[in-house]
C-alpha cells in the first residue's frame, strides 16, 4: 500500500465517522421521537456538506498552492455520492419501506422530491466516470461533464430549501457557500480564457 | 378516575385510562373503530384497524414538538420552556360577547368539569401522535361567554413573551401565533382546551397554561399559550395562513386527498412505529364532523 492509498483511506474512515455516530444514535435510541425523519435529515445533510468540501479543494489547491489535495479530490467526491446514496435509501427503503407506487406518486407529484431524485441522477454518471479508464476514454469531455457537479450543488440545495417549512436559514448558508465556490470557478475561468484568447489570435494573424 | 364520556362521542374515539393501558382491551375498541370507519368508503382495513392508535409516551409527546416560539427544533421546545412562566395567566376575552372579561386562569377554568380525551394529533408535517389530553370542552366555555348573534368565528391568540419566548425575537412567523375557529367548528364537542395531559398539568412545551386541541385539523391549528379570546364576525387571519397562503389555509382540516403542495397527506408516520399509515379523512373524526363541511369544496377550502 502506497503512503496516498494509505491516506485515502484514512480519508474514508474520517469521512464515514458522521454517519458512524448517526447509526450509534440511532441504536442508542438518541435520535429523538422521529429516528427515520432525523436520518434523513442528518444524510442529506452530510451530503451537503462533503459537497461542499469536494468543491472547496481546488480553490484551496489554487490559492494557496496546496496541490497535494488534488489527489483527495475523488475519493471525496465518491464519499458524498455514497451519502446520497444512504440518503435515498434511508428513503425509500425505511421510510417508504419500498412502496414503489407511493414513492413514483411522490416523484412525479412532489418537486422537492422530483429534485432530491434528480439531484441522485445527475451525480451517479459522476461517480460511474470517476475511474481513470473514464477520465481517459471522455478525454476533454469528462471535464465538462463533470461541471454538472454544480447544477447538483444548486439542485441538492434546492431539495433542502423546499423540504423546511419555515426555517430557511441554513438551506440559504448553503446556498451562499455553493455560490462562492462556483463564483471562484467562473472568475477563475474567465481569467484562464482571457489569458488564452491572445496566442490564439496572434495565430490566426499569422495565418 | 371518573370519565365522562359524552354521548354523541364514541369510544372509538376516546379510550378511557384502563383502555389505554391496557393493551387487549384497547385492542376490542380497536375492533369497534375498525368496524365504524369500515361501514364507510375507506376500503384500507387492515391500516384502519387502528393498532396503531396506542397513546404515545410522555415521553415523545413532551420530546418531540412544533412550538416555533421556542425554537424550530422538534427538541427546542422542551428545552427552551422550562423557565416559561405560566402563573400569574391571564386570558382576555373581547370582542362580540355579553360578557368579556380579564379572567385569572385559575377562575377560567374552575367552573367547568375536566374531561379525559385520548386524540389523534395529526401534524401537518405527516407524522402524527395519539394523546390522551385532559380538558373543557370549548363549547362550555363558549356559552358561558355568552356570544352575539353577529359573532361567526373565535380568534385565539398567543401570549407575545419574546424574553421568555427565545422564537419571538426572529422573524420566522409573524408573532403573535394566531389561530381561528368557525363558531360551529369551536361549539363541536369534540373541541377542547386542554390544560393537561397524562393527568399531569399541561408542561410547557405542549402549550401550557392553556391550548387548543381540535383532532380533525392539523396540529397547527391547536394553539399554544393563549392569552386572548375574541369573537369576531370576519374570518380571522391564522399565523400560517398569513406566512404561506398557498400553503396552509383556514379549516385546515386533515385530508388525505388534498396534498400541501409540497408533500403527500395520504400517509403519516405514527411517532414510535416503524411503518407509514395512511391518513384518515378528519383524522379519523369524518363521523362527528363531516356533516360541518356539507357542499364546501374541501380542495379550495383546504
Amino acid at each position: 500500500m502506497t503512503a496516498t492509498s494509505l491516506k485515502k483511506a484514512t480519508l474514508v474512515v474520517v469521512a464515514v465517522v458522521p454517519l458512524a455516530v448517526i447509526g450509534w444514535r440511532f441504536y442508542d435510541n438518541k435520535l429523538g421521537a422521529n429516528p427515520i425523519r432525523e436520518t434523513e435529515i442528518q444524510t442529506g445533510l452530510w451530503t451537503l456538506r462533503l459537497l461542499a468540501i469536494t468543491l472547496s479543494v481546488t480553490p484551496f489547491r489554487k490559492s494557496f498552492g496546496w496541490n497535494f489535495l488534488a489527489k483527495y479530490r475523488r475519493t471525496l467526491g465518491l464519499t458524498t455520492f455514497f451519502y446520497a446514496c444512504i440518503h435515498l435509501s434511508m428513503w425509500a427503503g425505511v421510510d417508504w419501506f419500498f412502496a414503489w407506487g407511493d414513492m413514483w406518486h411522490e416523484i412525479v407529484k412532489h418537486k422537492y422530491i422530483l429534485i432530491g431524485m434528480t439531484t441522485w441522477l445527475i451525480m451517479l454518471p459522476l461517480a460511474i466516470t470517476s475511474t481513470k479508464g473514464w477520465v481517459r476514454r471522455l478525454g476533454k469531455d469528462w471535464a465538462r461533464l463533470h461541471r454538472l457537479v454544480y447544477v447538483a450543488a444548486v439542485t441538492g440545495t434546492i431539495h433542502y430549501l423546499w423540504a423546511v417549512k419555515k426555517d430557511t436559514f441554513f438551506p440559504l448558508v448553503y446556498f451562499a457557500v455553493f455560490s462562492l465556490l462556483l463564483g471562484y470557478r467562473v472568475i477563475s475561468a474567465r481569467q484562464k480564457s482571457s489569458r488564452e484568447i491572445r496566442p490564439r489570435s496572434d495565430a490566426s494573424v499569422a495565418a | 378516575m371518573l370519565i365522562k364520556k359524552p354521548a354523541d362521542i364514541p369510544s372509538s374515539e376516546i379510550t378511557d385510562e384502563d383502555a389505554h393501558l391496557n393493551r387487549r382491551s384497547f385492542l376490542a375498541v380497536a375492533g369497534i373503530a375498525a368496524a365504524v370507519i369500515g361501514s364507510k368508503r375507506l376500503p384500507a382495513l387492515p391500516l384502519v384497524a387502528r393498532q396503531e392508535d396506542k397513546p404515545n409516551t410522555l415521553e415523545e409527546i413532551t420530546g418531540y414538538n412544533n412550538y416555533y416560539e421556542f425554537g424550530t427544533d422538534k427538541e427546542d421546545p422542551a428545552a427552551n420552556a422550562k423557565n416559561f412562566r405560566t402563573k400569574p395567566w391571564t386570558v382576555k376575552v373581547d370582542g362580540l360577547v355579553k360578557k368579556p372579561a380579564d379572567y385569572h386562569f385559575e377562575d377560567l377554568v374552575k367552573p367547568y368539569k375536566v374531561e379525559d380525551r385520548v386524540y389523534r394529533l395529526r401534524c401537518v408535517e405527516a407524522w402524527s401522535m395519539v394523546i390522551p389530553w385532559q380538558g373543557i370542552p370549548l363549547a362550555d366555555m363558549i356559552k358561558t361567554f355568552e356570544p352575539l348573534p353577529s359573532a361567526k368565528y373565535v380568534q385565539f391568540t398567543t401570549i407575545y413573551a419574546p424574553n421568555e419566548m427565545p422564537g419571538q425575537k426572529l422573524a420566522i412567523l409573524p408573532w403573535p401565533y394566531v389561530e381561528g375557529l368557525r363558531m360551529d367548528e369551536a361549539m363541536h364537542p369534540l373541541t377542547l382546551m386542554v390544560t393537561g395531559l397524562y393527568g399531569k398539568t399541561l408542561p410547557n412545551q405542549n402549550g401550557a397554561p392553556l391550548r387548543l386541541v381540535v383532532p380533525w385539523k392539523y396540529g397547527f391549528k391547536g394553539i399554544k399559550a393563549i392569552t386572548r379570546i375574541s369573537f369576531v364576525d370576519k374570518q380571522p387571519r391564522n399565523t400560517w395562513q398569513i406566512s404561506s397562503p398557498n400553503e396552509y389555509g383556514f379549516y385546515a382540516n386533515v385530508n388525505p386527498e388534498v396534498d400541501h403542495p409540497r408533500w403527500t397527506q395520504a400517509s403519516e408516520r405514527r411517532i414510535g412505529q416503524f411503518r407509514r399509515i395512511k391518513t384518515l379523512m378528519f383524522n379519523g373524526y369524518a363521523e362527528q364532523v363531516a356533516s360541518l363541511y356539507a357542499g364546501m369544496d374541501l380542495r379550495k377550502n383546504f
